[in-house]
């Protein structure tokens, strides 16, 4: 049977980690899509699992102070949706949309933090790619926050 | 460049027709005076009647020579001065002044513009060079990123550009209402997701100089070195000749040796604070 | 060998240069300082005086003798006659639905500068460089420039402040001037060595009581320039200064030095190559007609760098660190220069005596310690 290891291997996401490593991985994965408009998870929610986006786009929402849904980042082809699954208690910051048709592949949040905790330096190793993107998106955060090209800087 | 003989004396120029881009950009097409051309970069002193003057790039194409336009935002007494005049009205005018993007290094490469805010208008007249000299270029990436969807200007030529195919032009605004179907992000993953060859790229950059800051950056990672990368400074300027000296960064006058530079050149102040 | 002008005809090179239509400014004596204005006769120079000078301190002093140039520089220099502190760049006037820009049309004056020191003809020729021979002509300067006739004076002492041999720039005038003097004060004689440097000069010369000098004359006019040579009051090392500057930008002196600094321009205004401008525009009360003026300005204040947003040089360190690797280091980029002629007003004048010498010393010796 053909499994979703190659695909895993192409994301960017996994394109450092060697292959014995994808090989445990392969076995939390599963194919998922996204018609455009759905909502893939919302705020609160158990973070269950994170995604690699394949194709399509993914925006995450907040509620802003006026009660209007706003946008405060989208993602999409190979780049990964999801860190929460990561962090205790384990819930959804925000709320996310596929704003495309989205393809992705889902990991099981659950069946990853066993494999990582049998497995430390996998566990490093995922972990490692969590923290780069985590702060890439911590340092545009800010970036957005400072509001760079406003009016009234 | 007009008014050899003095510098400080500007030129009548005759408004055309003042197109509104935002709450508080606008475009003007002037009527240049003989004789004037300008490279793509280059920047003119625009005079409001007894308010005073301001620095501000040329935005239109370089081919055309029967318009002489600028996108000016109002956000200070001079710019707001402008930006209430109307058309049938003048204003004067000083220039070409300063450095441009030096196109020509970017021949046979491929080529990522990246603009932050107003930053998209000393772009645009690059952007009109290389459509109608497409073939001498590789790809071309025009990242461009803006506060909000409200803030997006030459809405109307985005969409036009963004239908090409020989020409990728990605948006990304700091925050959206939820009926946005467009990016939200930092320019700077736009950048990540560009498609160019960092041996044979030129980036041109634009905008505040904290994204260019972090833009250059996100470029290094990806292989680019600082002598493929020009960056539009601003600084103050009063006279756009090199005699006010407000507008030092460092051993340069950017009124002269800019606005725009090969980051090279600016090293190793670039970055620092207080220059 | 040199000419003589005895001391009791210097009157009569005023009225000669008077005559042929000159202006002439030169040093005299107002508000307990030596500065530089129109002068009718000897008797305006500031016979009989001289300057005492240190970090934020100028003290005039009576001489023991009848010295007419027994001083140093004081708070003038001559830019505000070349580069003057407000000009008006143009008038504009509405008509219909635009406006009309009417250029300035300025009777220039003819100045004859009358004792320029060494230091002083080294700044004039770098405002021709800033103001004439880059890019762009500022025809402001240039038209003042091309008609002055220059009377330049060869320091007999250095000041309490003075560094020209630090800077290469004095103290005798090397180029630059139409006629250079010496003054001599040997016992009961009294008398100037003069040289010309042009046909302007010559011509003026020919119209003077002159007689060849004697060596022995000659040689104490020499003399009396090489001893100035060893007063010099401060030293500043120049060696590699562009780079030393550049390298340490982040150095803790410059805080330092701005916990002392109160950025009141002073230094800017009384340095003879600082250059910087502003402009202000003005309109009458009707708003029909419209002034565009140029102003000095100084890279201390505040708003000198400010663009949309705010400040660029907000902190006072950073205006301070602005202002000297602008004259010592990215001067020599730009302008291949120095822009530090060693004349010592900023330091005089300075209300706290910062001195230039002292900092490029403390940022040296930090390097020298590492």
């Amino acid at each position: 049977m053909e499994t979703l290891e190659p695909i895993l291997a192409e994301h960017p996401f996994f394109r450092e980690l060697a292959r014995p490593d994808l090989h445990l991985l392969v076995g939390c994965a599963s194919n998922v899509v996204f018609e455009a408009g759905t909502t893939i998870f919302r705020e609160g929610e158990d973070a269950d699992s994170f995604y690699l986006i394949r194709q399509g786009k993914v925006a995450l929402e907040a509620e802003s102070p006026e009660r209007h849904s706003v946008i405060v980042q989208t993602l999409g082809k190979g780049e990964v949706l999801g860190w929460s699954w990561l962090v205790p208690p384990y819930h959804w910051c925000f709320d996310a949309k596929a704003v495309d048709l989205t393809r992705a592949i889902a990991l099981n949040g659950k069946c990853l933090r066993e494999k990582c905790d049998e497995n430390p330096r996998l566990g490093y190793e995922l972990l490692k790619g969590f923290a780069r993107i985590m702060a890439e998106r911590l340092q545009a955060a800010r970036m957005q926050m400072l509001d760079i090209y406003g009016t009234n800087t | 460049m007009l008014g050899r003989a003095n510098p400080m004396l500007p030129m009548i120029c005759g408004i055309e027709r003042v197109k509104r881009e935002t709450h508080d950009t606008f475009t003007f097409e002037l009527t240049p005076p003989c004789d004037y051309s300008f490279a793509p970069g280059q920047f003119n002193m625009l005079y409001v009647f007894g308010v005073g003057e301001v620095a501000i790039s040329v935005s239109g194409d370089p081919s055309k020579k029967e318009a002489l336009v600028h996108t000016i935002r109002a956000v200070g007494s001079v710019t707001k001065a402008i930006c209430k005049l109307k058309g049938g009205g003048s204003v004067g005018v000083r220039g070409a002044f300063g450095s441009d993007w030096q196109i020509d290094k970017a021949v046979g490469k491929d080529v990522v513009l990246v603009a932050g805010g107003i930053g998209l208008a000393p772009l645009r007249p690059v952007i009109y060079h290389i459509l109608a000299n497409r073939a001498e270029f590789g790809r071309v990436s025009v990242l461009y990123g803006t506060r909000t969807t409200g803030d997006l200007v030459f809405r109307r030529e985005i969409e036009q550009w963004r239908g090409r195919f020989d020409l990728d032009f990605e948006v990304t605004v700091d925050t959206a209402s939820a009926d946005w179907r467009g990016d939200v992000g930092f320019v700077t993953t736009l950048i990540r997701k560009a498609s160019f060859d960092p041996l044979e790229t030129v980036a041109m950059l634009c905008g505040p100089e904290i994204m260019m800051r972090f833009s250059i950056a996100e470029l290094k990672k990806l292989g680019l070195t600082s002598e493929q990368i020009f960056v539009s400074m601003e600084r103050n300027m009063k006279c756009a000749v090199g005699f006010c000296g407000h507008c030092q960064f460092g051993p340069a006058f950017v009124c002269r040796d800019g606005p725009v530079f090969r980051l090279d050149h600016l090293e190793p102040l670039f970055g620092k604070h207080e220059i | 060998m040199p000419d003589i002008l005895e001391s009791k005809n210097l009157q009569q090179l005023i009225e000669v240069l008077s005559a042929d239509g000159y202006r002439v400014v030169a040093p005299t004596v107002r508000d307990n300082a030596i500065i530089y204005d129109e002068i009718a006769t000897v008797a305006d120079l500031p016979k009989g005086w001289t300057d005492k000078q240190d970090g934020g301190n100028y003290r005039l002093e009576k001489r023991k003798d009848d010295a007419f140039f027994g001083y140093n520089v004081g708070p003038h220099s001559w830019k505000k006659f070349l580069h003057p502190p407000v000009t008006r760049l143009f008038r504009a006037k509405l008509e219909g639905n635009g406006f009309q820009v009417v250029p300035e049309v300025e009777e220039t004056p003819d100045f004859a500068f009358f004792g320029v020191r060494s230091c002083e003809l080294h700044a004039i020729a770098i405002h021709d460089r800033v103001l004439i021979d880059e890019q762009f002509v500022d025809p402001v300067y240039q038209a003042r420039r091309e008609k002055i006739f220059t009377v330049a004076v060869n320091c007999g002492q250095a000041g309490g402040t003075c560094f020209c041999v630090s800077m290469n720039t004095g103290p005798k005038a090397s180029f630059g001037y139409d006629i250079v003097l010496t003054e001599v004060l040997d016992g009961e004689r009294h008398y100037f060595t003069v040289e010309t440097g042009s046909e302007k000069g010559a011509e003026v010369m020919s119209k003077i009581p002159l007689r060849k000098a004697e060596a022995e004359e000659s040689e104490t006019a020499e003399k009396i320039v090489a001893e100035t040579v060893l007063q010099m009051g401060r030293y500043l090392d120049t060696t590699g200064i562009r780079d030393l500057l550049i390298r340490n930008y982040d150095h803790p002196r410059w805080d330092e030095v701005a916990s002392r600094c109160l950025t009141c321009a002073n230094c800017t205004m009384v340095c003879p190559t600082c250059f910087c401008s502003t402009v202000e525009d003005v309109t009458d009360l009707k708003g029909h007609a419209a002034e565009r003026w140029r102003k000095w300005d100084s890279c201390f204040t505040l708003d000198f760098s400010y663009i949309h947003g705010g400040n660029v040089r907000s902190s006072a360190k950073s205006r301070y660190r602005q202002w000297m690797t602008h004259k010592l280091s990215a001067w020599i980029d730009q302008f291949e220069t120095s822009g530090c002629v060693g004349c010592g007003r900023c330091i005089t004048w300075c209300p706290t005596g910062i001195d230039i010498t002292e900092e490029v010393r403390a940022i040296r010796e930090t390097e020298v310690s590492d």
